[in-house]
């Protein structure tokens, strides 16, 4: 069994091509990616609270800012992922975390469906409070 | 059976993955009124003044700043893994330390408001 040992071990390749591999894997990575744009817009917001924290004027100076097209872009596309994120982490919900009632348990799409609706209404809930109607 | 300090990591990843699914998307369109030239009037200079000042929104909003950052590091720690660095504790340190840091930071912003 041992006879052909030659004292180097096994290195098993690192690469990252396989993500190409499959739709799946290429779908799994752009959730995955999502923390970047999730992450960024959350470094945006404390950028925000800076310039609140700094007066009228730097404040104003930020929401100007929030106006050219590179931030444009950057907040659809981080619309765009964050919004994946919320899909694909309701899609997981029922899996982590299993509802038994009596004897049967919730149906996935029960458990997604509650999410979504919670989802409409908080996102309904913030606008309302912003005043952005 | 061994110590392990997954909980302790994987605890505000879920609840930063429940938050932001549930409120970053209706955050973006905000600001997107706001780059559309329609600010929404509680992102009015005074008004949001005002409305940040409540002690209540400010722990609410430091819990929000510290549950994004967190579940964005602890996804991009994983992705890197992913993709083949294999430098975990390295990775695993500077993430967090921004997700810290940027907590810090807007734990001072809204203690000068």
């Amino acid at each position: 069994m041992a006879e052909e040992m030659n004292g180097k071990p096994y290195v098993r390749p690192i690469t990252s091509e396989w993500i190409f591999r499959h739709p799946r894997y290429l779908r799994y990575m752009t959730r995955e990616f999502s923390c970047l744009f999730i992450g960024g817009y959350t470094l945006l917001l404390i950028a925000g609270l800076k310039s609140l924290s700094e007066g009228r004027a730097a404040y104003d100076a930020f929401l100007e800012a929030l106006k050219s097209p590179a931030s444009i872009v950057f907040q659809v596309v981080a619309l765009a992922f964050a919004a994946y994120h919320s899909v694909t982490w309701f899609a997981l919900t029922p899996k982590a975390l299993p509802l038994q009632l009596g004897e049967e348990f919730v149906s996935d799409g029960a458990i997604s469906g509650a999410h979504y609706v919670v989802w409409a209404v908080l996102s309904l809930g913030i606008w309302v409070l912003a005043g952005a109607f | 059976m061994a110590k392990s300090n997954k909980p302790i990591v994987w605890g505000p990843f879920a609840a930063g993955g429940t938050v932001t699914a549930f409120v970053t998307p209706a955050l973006i369109v905000l600001t997107l009124l706001v780059a559309l030239g329609a600010t929404p009037e509680l992102l009015q200079y005074d008004a949001l003044l005002a409305f940040m000042r409540h002690g209540l929104v400010e722990v609410v909003a430091a819990g929000v700043v510290f549950v994004s950052l967190w579940s964005a590091a602890h996804r991009l720690r994983i992705t890197c893994y992913d993709l083949g660095v294999r430098a975990d504790t390295l990775v695993a340190t500077v993430v967090y330390a921004v997700a810290l840091a940027g907590t810090a930071a807007a734990i001072v912003y809204l203690s000068r408001l």
